[in-house]
């Protein structure tokens, strides 16, 4: 008993030994940026170089900007165009830069109940799985895809309703599986549908092709951005390391790690940089 | 997505253990005087506050979660403490938690044996004082119970830790949002395995309780 009571002492000592907030940055990001395992190939460069810790908080977009919105993290990278002007034009930034983008596919059962696979724009897609009411899982969680996804049934002028449209408050990987076992359709962004494939048997993509390139859609396009949170209105923030890590996320060098990520697993870079040059 | 190597695992079940025995350690010095008292004393507006005490058994974890959240944000009235996304922010969730689990199980264990216990030794020439000592003594196992059922509750519990840990990797992952990111990974052979290695570690901790609650009874 006494044993264990010293192994508690010292887990306690654990959680209570403080993280020197100097040396830490928190990064509010996607799921998409996680699970796809972009993050854990390029950030132990920037740890190295800034000699700091950086802490991922792995959500939806929408929950990201909401998180840099009451300054609780000191950077965001995030897919979500208009809430991110929107972010600058409240003030919480000063400025976004564009990281990188992928793109969205359709992927859907294998048989194609709604022939989805004969159109090239996505809200024609989406048109002829309302008018066949076939299995649709929406993320419905505000992320970056879900605002994509709601965009493109306004274009279709179609207003999804249950039960053949499932509205889930899931993250990306979450609905692909239940699309998986329900044989529904689902929007998703072009690195989580690779990097899960394998477990997908039951699903194809039907719009998008096999790589950006191929994409019929540039309404499909997904563009990531990068935001530090603005010292003027969250003066708790390490905008010190939040300004380094977006210039080191933008150099050539992290920008080429970026291209080159996924390459050797999927045979096509999971995500294309296209960072301006400052 | 690659398996979890040795010294991740135990680092998860370390931080897991920690956490939720810190916040148990806060429930208890807490709740069990509160919940004592409660069940030896009777006084005007008990009801209310018995009521309250249940509907804090009741509250679940993920709103405790929001609420935590929200305080502890830097936009919040504890935001200069700077805990958020903290290994701190996730023992005050459960430490929220499991206060009212402790003191109302507490108060039900103590008010069970007030009446017979207490009337036996004062009939016996006991003074109040003793009287009262003698019933929370009488009550112990019923407390070790209610010490128990709150460890059971925040150790399995995903959405507070979720929403004020932010599931980082390495400093706020538990065992049950690791069992979360595997699963939307698809990555079930890895969550089934986590989620095996939660209910050992609740079962080796709920076996440890039990001994204390054994040698208590021994007494």
């Amino acid at each position: 008993m006494r044993r264990a009571i010293l192994a508690l002492t010292l887990a306690f000592a654990g959680v209570a030994s403080p993280l020197s907030a100097q040396g830490m940055l928190r990064l509010a990001t996607t799921t998409s940026t996680q699970d796809s395992g972009l993050l854990g190939a390029i950030l132990p460069d920037f740890e190295r170089v800034c000699a700091c810790r950086v802490s991922v908080i792995a959500v939806g977009s929408g929950q990201a900007l909401e998180i840099g919105r009451r300054g609780d993290a000191d950077v965001l990278l995030v897919h979500s165009r208009k809430a991110e002007d929107l972010f600058v034009a409240e003030g919480h930034a000063r400025a976004r830069f564009d990281v990188m983008y992928n793109d969205f596919v359709l992927v859907g059962p294998a048989g194609d109940p709604a022939k989805a696979g004969g159109t090239r724009l996505a809200r024609e897609a989406f048109a002829a799985i309302a008018r066949a009411a076939a299995p649709f899982a929406s993320r419905g969680d505000k992320s970056g895809t879900h605002v994509v996804e709601q965009e493109t049934w306004a274009a279709a002028q179609v207003a999804p309703v249950p039960p053949w449209y499932r509205s889930l408050g899931q993250g990306m990987g979450e609905t692909l599986m239940f699309a998986q076992e329900q044989q529904a359709y689902t929007l998703t962004d072009r690195a989580t549908w690779m990097a899960l494939r394998g477990r997908l048997p039951a699903l194809r993509v039907w719009l998008g092709g096999d790589n950006p390139a191929e994409n019929s859609d540039p309404r499909l396009r997904n563009q990531y951005g990068v935001l530090a949170v603005s010292p003027d209105r969250h003066p708790g923030v390490n905008a010190v390391l939040a300004g380094r890590f977006v210039d080191w996320l933008l150099s050539p060098p992290t920008q080429r790690i970026i291209g080159e990520f996924g390459i050797s697993r999927f045979g096509q870079p999971l995500f294309r940089p296209n960072a301006a040059v400052k | 997505m690659s398996g979890l190597p040795g010294p991740d695992l135990l680092e998860i079940v370390a931080l897991t253990l920690g956490v939720s025995g810190a916040a148990l350690c806060i429930a208890t010095l807490a709740g069990v005087p509160l919940g004592a008292v409660l069940g030896l004393v009777h006084f005007r507006g008990q009801r209310l506050v018995t009521l309250a005490l249940y509907t804090g058994m009741g509250l679940p974890p993920v709103v405790v979660g929001l609420f935590t959240y929200l305080a502890l944000s830097r936009s919040g009235v504890l935001g200069s403490l700077d805990w958020l996304f903290t290994p701190r922010a996730m023992v005050a969730a459960q430490a929220v938690i499991a206060f009212p689990l402790v003191a109302g199980l507490t108060m039900s264990a103590v008010a069970a044996v007030e009446k017979p216990v207490r009337q036996q030794v004062i009939a016996l020439g006991a003074s109040r004082w003793q009287a009262a000592l003698t019933v929370l003594l009488e009550a112990r196992i019923g407390v070790t119970a209610a010490i128990v059922a709150a460890f059971g509750g925040i150790i399995s519990e995903v959405g507070a830790v979720m929403l004020v840990g932010g599931n980082i990797e390495g400093e706020t992952r538990v065992l049950t949002t690791a069992i979360v990111v595997y699963t939307r990974q698809g990555d079930f052979a890895m969550a089934m395995a986590l989620g095996l290695t939660l209910i050992v570690v609740t079962f080796v901790a709920n076996v440890l309780l039990l001994q204390l609650q054994g040698r208590l009874r021994d007494r």
